[in-house]
């Protein structure tokens, strides 16, 4: 229950942001997060940004999960 | 053909030195699933073994908390949950069976849905809040909205668990543990060092992602310091983790939450494990808002859950695993969440 997905900020409302992923787009809270700025990659849990990453590491991360579901 | 990288760190896990009964816990229930899913209980020396703990928030909690949130729901509040909690038996009815008889139940994603359900649709809307370090300002920042939003039908039925209480409560009375895997995003907000109590026990500690790569090296780490007697907290996840964790989410956290003392299944109530709300947000709590008589249920006879969360057994050894209580067939809530061990061990074997 504690997984997180990497996401990209592609609009920022007050302490809401648009985030997307492959496609998919999500509203989601960035209040939890200190200064989220358009662009930035973050990891989305239950509908909150909850930490940063750096692209590099958010294709890392998106990798990981391209590989857990190509074995599900 | 050349091996890959990830073949070599198989082919090393498997050969690494390690003293006859080294027992690892994997805390966080996405650790149970990502390693038998990578078959990486496979990779382990003879002489070391895996054992789950108490990392899925919806197998810990206990009982109770269904009936309540199901004598909610027949009173008529629409009762809004994260999807895994619908399927878990309470001790006389599930979330799911209720809502196929009429009561008003539903999945939501985000507790920022179940707030939108309160707003728009203007019911007594309760969200479930379920969930460890990682989930809980999530909840933290829906209540703070709701406050700011004037929001007054929406409510929250609390049974939040913290992680570090956990697994003092579990090295107190497992005394055969080597070192713990740690989970990745509840460190994501807690940090490294919410686990600086380890070595004065004597245990080593690594925080861990979630791919094969990241969970192999994690746990040659973790041998490598039990066979050196070094008794560290290590983050090897520095992607997502920082030492200090996430400030500004412990702070929302530390905002609409305290500590309480709270009871977890199979490791009984535990100090200061859980999050209750604060004075100033106390009216939110579901429990104050509405009467909810829950008549005690009797205690789960056969349903080991309680040992395989403290890692005292593997499922196998539950009389009823893959027979009685099955994935399409639960008995017991490690069986019914996709992150309990049972179910772990039925599905990737
Ligand atoms: S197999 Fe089912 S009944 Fe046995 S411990 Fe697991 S969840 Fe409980």
């Amino acid at each position: 229950m504690c997984l997180a997905v990497p996401m990209k900020i592609i609009e920022i409302k007050g302490d809401m942001a648009v985030v997307e992923s492959a496609g998919l787009r999500r509203d989601v809270g960035v209040m939890l997060l200190d200064k989220a700025k358009l662009g930035d990659w973050v990891l989305i849990h239950a509908g909150f940004a909850i930490s940063k990453l750096t692209p590099r590491q958010a294709r890392q991360t998106l990798a990981i999960f391209a590989e857990m579901q190509g074995l599900g | 053909m050349a091996k890959t990288g990830l073949g070599r760190l198989a082919d090393r896990l498997r050969a690494f030195p390690a003293p006859p009964g080294t027992k690892i816990m994997e805390v966080c229930g996405s650790h149970t699933v990502a390693i038998r899913r990578f078959g990486i209980q496979h990779l382990l020396p003879a002489t070391v073994k895996l054992v789950s703990g108490p990392g899925c928030p919806v197998c810990v909690t206990p009982d109770h908390f269904i009936d309540e949130a199901i004598a909610l729901a027949r009173q008529g509040v629409t009762v809004t949950s994260f999807g895994d909690m619908l399927r878990v038996p309470g001790s006389r009815s599930a979330l799911e069976k209720e809502r196929a008889a009429g009561c008003d139940i539903r999945a939501v994603y985000s507790p920022l849905d179940a707030l939108r359900i309160a707003e728009q649709e203007g019911k007594e809307t309760v969200f479930l809040a379920v969930g460890f370090e990682t989930t809980a300002p999530a909840i933290a920042a829906v209540a703070i909205r709701a406050g700011e939003k004037g929001i007054a039908n929406f409510s929250l039925l609390t049974a939040l668990r913290l992680v570090p209480p956990a697994l003092k409560a579990l090295m107190a009375s497992d005394t055969e543990l080597s070192g713990f895997l740690l989970p990745g995003h509840v460190s994501a907000v807690i940090g490294r060092q919410a686990y600086d109590f380890l070595p004065g026990q004597r245990l080593p500690g690594v925080i861990a992602g979630f791919s094969a790569e990241d969970i192999i090296s994690s746990l040659m780490l973790l041998l490598e310091m039990h066979n050196k007697g070094i008794y560290k907290v290590m983050n090897n996840y520095p992607r997502v983790v920082r030492d200090a964790g996430n400030p500004t989410s412990r702070a929302v956290l530390a905002e609409v939450f305290t500590t309480a003392d709270a009871a977890w299944r199979g490791l009984g109530s535990m100090p200061q494990s859980g999050l209750e709300l604060r004075p100033a947000y106390a009216a939110m709590e579901a429990r104050r808002r509405f009467a909810i008589r829950v008549r005690p249920g009797a205690a789960r006879k056969a349903c080991r859950c309680g040992d395989v969360l403290r890692g005292l057994i593997d499922p196998p050894a539950c009389p009823l695993f893959n027979k009685a209580c099955r994935p399409d067939q639960p008995l017991g809530p490690c069986m019914v969440s996709s992150e309990g061990s049972c179910s772990a061990w039925v599905t990737y074997g």
